[in-house]
């Protein structure tokens, strides 16, 4: 048993990546996504184990083949991937389990064993990303999610997904292209992909004009990735057409893992070696996020689809996780990276629960959606309150990355006070998105009352009350959360010099 | 039962019967309603079980958890929340009798779902009355907001929402806006929230920079509707009237004031504001909304928007009593929020009995009511008196001691204050009592009527008569103020 805790970080990929093909073959119904499911599970465990070992002792490290570090392959495992890999393995897992009878009405039965190895390929490449310590293998696991995930939006049945997914395939590339040219630079200077052994060789040519390029090319190639604004443009439409449970899946973590590599890539190898960078990431960031912020806002209280109108509320919250790694502070940091995870804990369960709707409403216009809290009381109770904690209400996890946001941002003085008006006429913004669709769904008259009742899986509403009671858990109880990204934000931060 | 686990159980039993409620109400409306007085009875037993400990100036407490380094959930009960507590939870159950008259007088849709968030708003008001530091505080003002909204939307038509939407906007607007960060600046400067007697923000911030945080604390507390965020109140006047009854005369509001109160006393400290000039303007503010409020409401010709606007007149009383920082003025604040408490129930437990005997909701549909209803008319009757301020009625009692505070500083401003307001008090309540009792019926009167439903009439006689008793015996209510008083030097 022991030995083979020593490979977990390794079985974070390798397990849904092996599954993958054998899925393939499972033709009989019901099978592909049991096997999917399973593999998923198995992700999570590992996911829990490898948090558990990191908050035990600190960081858990692997070398492929024994190789040592800067020659082989190395994994790494610390706070803020472990945080990384239980919301990738999580949100995959309740995605799937809830997500059954909702992918089986919307993915036809003969490709959904083609559909559910393409899952096990985007999990397996998120988790790899985040296990990953050399450039090279975060750009190969990029590709691989990447490329699945284009095969997952598009798996729908709406027609719509693709040209979206088409966009996003035209803007993904460009990313991944860019931060492949910034990470060839960077080889070029240095002879090494591994990051730590990067940090170190960089600092003899750090003040080399390629070097500089590369910083530019791998923070705009990652930040299109990662859908900040207002490289966000790929994202509202796919979200949008892409069958609901993918959107559960990638919304609560696609982006945040490009954001992740931003984070490691800058802190680890930039930040403390090239000279003013700090000043130049802030200041490249800041108002990018809080553009981010007010336009995303800002659209979604007009937008009148429901997956489009929570799509460009995930471009508003990636901001908040933007601005607060923009402070360079601890307290900044950890706002952002717990961010990460009480936003995915929120924006999962909304996306759930649209999914839910969607089994009985017409469509997913506000419209079709008017009267369906009085049809399905349990699924939008359970709606509501994840919503409270995208606004950020207290006692909702939600409320714990407003707090230490604010509280970053006070720390920074008179020019924070901006700031913190800021996220809260943007929390304000929530309230009025939100609350649009809670008053449709409550008061509006239902446009055709439906003959029969439909019935939603028991199964969706019991993942999805799962999901929602973890808002509340997370908000009451968010320790565990607190303590990763607070490791995280100060292992990223002793990086500077 | 230990002190600890009885806070804990004031606020579990309106949960549990909350959820007991709604599964009830799939049986039998009979049911539920037993299920709301036993859970109305049970909490007003807990509650009042902790004032003999806090008379004798216990002050029990209890930690739930922490929720980030420094940030606690946390309770401790306090002679200004244990007055707060023990008033909302004993008008909760007359209010409950008066709501099963009204809801089934007025055949009602979702009388389920009403009763069921009544109880969590109880719950939350709970919270907000034993909260032992900001934070829980605030947890529980916007879980009082919230719980609130399905009530005040109770119809659901377009205008009820339209309303209902104001409500929620505006208080959940300066909450977010204003007294969050109120809070997290306190937090932030002083290390923590938990309340202390005499207040801990003194050696932590001066200057304007203490009137700039006090101006977040009162107009981010929406609740206490001090102009210009008042709004809210009178848009919140569609909910059914027993709604406007217990929350919007008495928890939601009183949570504001008593907020206010708490954070003037317990975060930054009478002694301490007195010496601050920069936190002057909040008896100005305070005054202004007394007399102006008191002015908008002699040109309504709607009955409950006419106490809305009384409400907030009152409202503000209290706030301009605490905010004259003297000993006998924060008393008269407090027992100000008993009496008015008292007196408003009372008046909107008969506006809303005349709308479910007369379908009546406009003053000049009044005249000659008091011969048909007179039960209900001379409670009102009552209710009004007190709020002008005449004995034998609690309204004297308060202003008595907020004026003798005044006098204590001087302040003429307060005592002009008083005057003109007890002047526009008699100005829009007298004409509809001289109405009621004194003029005839129109020509084409509506419907034959008498008497609302019983239960209605028994609530409001209830609460007259507590009105009455009030000037009377209130011992324990001054006993429970001179002890927060005390604590203050």
């Amino acid at each position: 048993m022991n030995a083979l805790v020593d490979h977990f970080p390794a079985l974070q990929v390798v397990v849904p990546m092996l599954v993958a093909p054998l899925v393939v073959l499972l033709r009989p119904r019901g099978l592909a996504w049991a096997a999917c499911t399973m593999a998923s599970i198995l992700s999570f465990a590992i996911a829990i184990q490898l948090v558990q070992l990191v908050l035990a002792n600190g960081s858990v490290g692997y070398l492929m083949g024994s190789w040592p570090a800067p020659y082989g392959i190395e994994l790494k495992v610390d706070a803020l991937s472990a945080l990384l890999l239980l919301v990738v393995t999580g949100a995959s897992v309740f995605a799937l389990v809830s997500g059954r009878e909702s992918l089986d009405g919307q993915i036809e039965a003969g490709r959904q064993p083609y559909f559910y190895a393409a899952w096990l390929l985007a999990l397996a490449g998120l988790s790899g990303i985040v296990v990953a310590a050399d450039a090279f293998n975060i750009f190969v696991f990029m590709e691989i999610s990447s490329l699945a995930s284009y095969v997952l939006i598009a798996g729908g049945p709406d027609r719509r997904a693709l040209p979206s997914v088409f966009k996003y395939l035209i803007m993904g590339t460009i990313g991944a292209t860019f931060y492949l040219i910034g990470v060839g630079l960077i080889y070029m200077m240095t002879g090494t992909l591994n990051l730590g052994d990067m940090e170190l060789r960089i600092q003899a040519v750090a003040d080399q004009r390629p070097v500089l390029a590369a910083a530019g090319f791998i923070t705009v190639g990652l930040a299109l990735k990662a859908a900040i604004f207002p490289l966000h443009v790929w994202l509202p439409n796919s979200y949008t057409y892409a069958p609901h449970m993918v959107t559960a899946f990638l919304a609560a973590c696609a982006t945040k893992v490009s954001l992740y590599i931003l984070l490691r890539f800058d802190f680890f190898v930039f930040q403390g070696n090239l000279e003013g960078h700090a000043l130049q990431f802030a200041f490249y960031l800041m108002p990018v996020a809080i553009l981010g912020i007010l336009v995303g806002s800002a659209v979604a209280m007009f937008e009148n689809n429901i997956k489009r109108l929570l799509a460009f509320s995930s471009i508003a919250q990636i901001g908040y996780m933007i601005l607060g790694a923009s402070f360079v502070t601890v307290a900044g940091l950890t706002a952002g990276i717990v961010h990460i995870f009480n936003h995915a804990l929120a924006k999962g369960a909304l996306f759930l629960a649209v999914a839910s709707f969607a089994t009985v409403a017409a469509g997913l216009q506000l419209d079709d959606l008017k009267g369906i809290a009085r049809r399905m009381p349990w699924t939008f109770g359970a709606f509501v309150i994840a919503a409270l904690s995208l606004i950020g209400v207290p006692g909702t996890a939600g409320f714990v990355s407003k707090w230490y946001l604010i509280t970053a941002a006070m720390e920074l003085g008179t020019w924070g006070l901006p700031l913190v008006a800021l996220i809260l006429i943007s929390s304000l913004m929530a309230v009025v998105y939100i609350w649009r669709i809670v008053e449709a769904a409550y008061f509006g008259e239902a446009p055709n009352e439906p003959a029969a009742p439909v019935r939603v899986s028991p199964l969706l509403v019991v993942t999805l009350w799962l999901a929602a009671a973890a808002n509340i858990y997370f908000g009451l109880v968010p320790e565990l959360p607190l303590t990763l990204s607070g490791d995280a934000a100060a292992d990223l931060l002793s990086h500077l010099p | 039962m230990s002190a600890e686990s009885t806070i804990l159980f004031a606020l579990i039993l309106p949960l549990a019967g909350a959820a007991v409620i709604a599964l009830a109400g799939r049986i039998n409306a009979n049911l539920r309603e037993t299920v709301t007085l036993v859970t109305a009875g049970g909490l007003a037993m807990t509650v009042w079980s902790l004032l003999p400990a806090v008379l004798a100036g216990e002050r029990p407490g209890v930690t739930l958890i922490e929720l980030m380094p420094g940030v606690e959930i946390a309770f401790r009960v306090e002679p200004l929340g244990m007055l707060f507590a023990a008033l909302a939870s004993g008008l909760w159950i007359i209010n409950s009798v008066y709501s099963i008259g009204y809801m089934r007088g007025n055949k009602e849709q979702n009388q389920t779902r009403f009763y069921v968030m009544f109880a969590v708003s109880l719950a939350a008001t709970m919270g907000v009355a034993f909260a032992g530091n900001l934070i829980t505080l605030f947890l529980f003002y916007e879980m009082l907001t919230l719980s609130t909204y399905p009530l005040v939307a109770h119809k659901g038509d377009e205008n009820t929402v339209r309303s209902a939407r104001v409500y929620l906007g505006i208080l959940l607007t300066t909450s977010i806006g204003l007294f969050l960060p109120a809070i997290i600046w306190t937090y932030s400067v002083a290390g923590g929230g938990d309340f202390v007697p005499g207040g801990f923000l003194a050696e932590h911030i001066e200057g304007p920079a203490v009137g700039l945080l006090l101006g977040l604390f009162v107009f981010g507390i929406g609740k206490a509707a001090v102009m210009p965020v008042h709004r809210w109140l009178p848009a919140a006047m569609v909910a059914p009237t027993p709604v406007s009854a217990l929350l919007h005369a008495v928890a939601v509001v009183k949570a504001g004031v008593f907020t206010i109160t708490k954070v003037i006393v317990y975060v930054f400290g009478v002694e301490f504001l007195f010496s601050e000039p920069s936190s002057g303007w909040l008896l100005y503010a305070a005054a202004f909304t007394i007399i102006a409020a008191s002015v908008v409401a002699l040109r309504q010709q709607n009955l409950k928007r006419l106490l809305a606007y009384s409400t907030i007149a009152q409202l503000s009383y209290v706030v301009m009593a605490a905010a004259i920082l003297k000993p006998l003025a924060e008393i008269g604040a407090a027992i100000h929020m008993v009496a008015h408490a008292f007196g408003k129930i009372t008046l909107f437990f008969a506006a809303g009995a005349i709308y479910v005997a007369a379908k009546k909701t406009e003053i000049h549909q009044l005249k000659g009511i008091g011969r048909r209803m007179p039960v209900t008319m001379t409670a009102f009757t009552i209710g009004a008196l007190s709020m002008i301020g005449v004995p034998p009625t609690g309204g004297f009692v308060s202003k008595w001691y907020i004026l003798a505070g005044a006098f204590q500083d001087d302040n003429y401003v307060a005592l002009a204050t008083i005057i003109l307001s007890t002047a526009l008090n008699a100005a829009y309540f007298l004409p509809i009592i001289y109405m009621a009792w004194f003029m005839r019926e129109d020509e084409a009167p509506g419907k034959e009527h008498g008497e609302a439903p019983w239960p209605a009439v028994l609530a409001l006689t209830l609460t007259a008569l507590l009105t009455i008793a009030f000037f009377f015996f209130h011992g324990a209510t001054l006993e429970l103020e001179r002890q927060v008083v005390e604590n203050l030097s």
